[in-house]
């Protein structure tokens, strides 16, 4: 059987129009040996989690720079039980204020890394957490 | 319980579709089970092949002549490929950036696939995942790739009707060329339409097609068509011009021609791979191969002799198909 790839979907929820971020991110899980498939801007949670099930996705990272995180980031979750892949990893990041992650993790989202994170810690996460 | 993915997959199924094409991509051995079962049911889909050069507008005309079909009462399905990097193993596959209208259609299915290094080649990957989204009911499916790599020539040859993107200003048409990649279209069109040097570039590749020894040959004159995927433009001459071409194929016979050709050469290339890595897990067995190569080194042992040796005891073919004389 040939080495399995982490799948991963980067979605940029929301309405804020700008996507450097999201598309630099998408480069470096690339340079980490992941196929990236990235979705672009204004992304609906249920265009998301089409996605993710149209592309067997093991990991769905979401990035939010507009406050919308409270709301998209569970429903991500939410639609992705409905389709029985709670094994995803859903993992986010951007502009989320310290008190909201608490609720964040408790609604499903595996970890929330804010901005100046190290890149190699989001990579390490994931490539622990992911399902094997 | 298990799932029945065969069964859930002629139902149409996105979860079951998209898991078994994964099987496939992993060299899984689940998948094999599966095509053989699925095989029956497929072979009733048209298959469309987009190439051009990247950037060029394949996966934005590809979301328009989606929108189209399906407004015809077609469904879609949609295999991007985009390549690996070499050097990480990695990829970016952002075509769905451009699909954004057709995302949320039941009718449509997209996956994206990275060229990786297939076990069976790229284009039998493809081919397979194409042959899913077949018995799943789509009823046209979209191949979406890169044209420069023989790769990529290759997978080309997986689709009934292959239009070939240019843009103005990318020197493309020379590149082509080169490639070999202007013989295989079927449809050109000439996308970015809105941009200086469209018309010019439309009038040379009419000039080259018309001058084209090879293709001139042909019963099937390929059309040029212009568009600006952005703005919906020429959406409608494209299709036609598709159209056109599936009436040619089909009451010409070439169709049957065709696919009996694909399946030919499908066939042979399944079971070059499969023989390979049959005899390959075997010599690779306790170091078995290891050895030989030591052997062929210290010239104990001679490749020549070999291959024929083990042509000889493990296919039981007549001797004359086997000989390295014979042709
Ligand atoms: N001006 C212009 N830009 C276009 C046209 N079609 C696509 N594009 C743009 O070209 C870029 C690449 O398009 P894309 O469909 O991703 O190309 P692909 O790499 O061949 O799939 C995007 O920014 C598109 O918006 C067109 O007809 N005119
Ligand atoms: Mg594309």
């Amino acid at each position: 059987m040939a080495e399995k790839k982490i799948k991963m979907i980067v979605a940029k929820p929301g309405l804020d129009g700008h996507d450097r971020g999201a598309k630099l991110l998408s480069r470096i899980f690339a340079e980490a040996g992941m196929e990236v498939i990235y979705t672009g801007l204004r992304q609906t949670p249920e265009m998301i989690v089409a996605a993710a099930v149209q592309e067997d996705a093991d990991v769905v990272g979401l990035s939010s720079l507009s406050g919308v995180h409270n709301y998209f980031f569970p429903r991500v979750v939410e639609l992705l039980r409905e389709k029985q892949m709670n094994d995803v990893l859903v993992v986010g990041g951007g502009i989320i204020p310290k008190e909201d992650i608490p609720g964040l993790k408790q609604a499903g989202v595996a970890e929330i890394f804010g901005p100046g994170t190290n890149t190699e810690t989001i990579v390490n996460f994931i490539k622990e957490n992911v399902r094997k | 319980m298990d799932t029945d993915y065969v069964a859930e997959i002629l139902k149409g199924s996105p979860r079951a579709i998209s898991r078994v094409i994964s099987w496939l991509e992993n060299d899984d051995p689940r998948a094999s089970g599966c095509m053989e079962k699925i095989y029956p049911h497929t072979g009733r889909a048209y298959i469309l092949g987009i190439t051009g050069s990247p950037g060029s507008g394949k996966s934005s005309l590809t979301d328009k002549l989606t929108q189209k079909l399906r407004s015809q009462g077609l469904t879609v399905g949609i295999v991007a490929v985009d390549p690996t990097s070499p050097f990480t193993g990695g990829a970016i596959l952002g075509d769905r950036v451009r699909m954004g209208d057709i995302a949320m259609d039941p009718g449509v299915f997209i996956r994206s696939m990275a060229t990786r290094g297939y076990l069976g080649g790229l284009a039998q990957a493809t081919s397979n995942a194409v042959k899913i989204l077949d018995a799943a009911g789509k009823d046209i499916i979209l191949i979406e790739t890169v044209g420069v790599g023989q790769d990529e020539v290759d997978i080309i040859r997986i689709a009934d009707t292959v239009c070939l993107v240019l843009v103005p200003g990318l020197g493309d048409v020379i590149q082509s060329m080169k490639a070999g990649v202007m013989e295989i279209a079927d449809v050109y069109v000439i996308n970015k339409s809105d941009r200086p040097g469209a018309d010019q570039l439309c009038a040379e590749v009419t000039h080259r097609v018309a001058q084209d020894v090879e293709i001139r040959a042909r019963q099937w004159p390929p059309p040029v068509v212009q568009t600006v995927a952005t703005e919906n433009e020429g959406i409608d001459e494209m299709a036609d011009a598709i159209q056109a071409h599936r009436s040619y194929l089909e009451q010409s016979n070439r169709l049957i021609d065709k696919r009996r050709e694909r399946t030919r050469d499908e066939t042979l290339q399944m079971i070059h791979y499969e023989l390979f890595r049959a005899i390959k897990a075997y010599l690779s067995r306790d170091h078995r191969m290891d050895q030989l190569v030591s052997d062929i080194m210290e010239r104990r042992e001679n490749p020549y002799r070999l291959m024929h040796r083990m042509l000889k005891n493990y296919l039981r073919l007549p001797e004359s198909d086997i000989s390295l004389n014979a042709d």
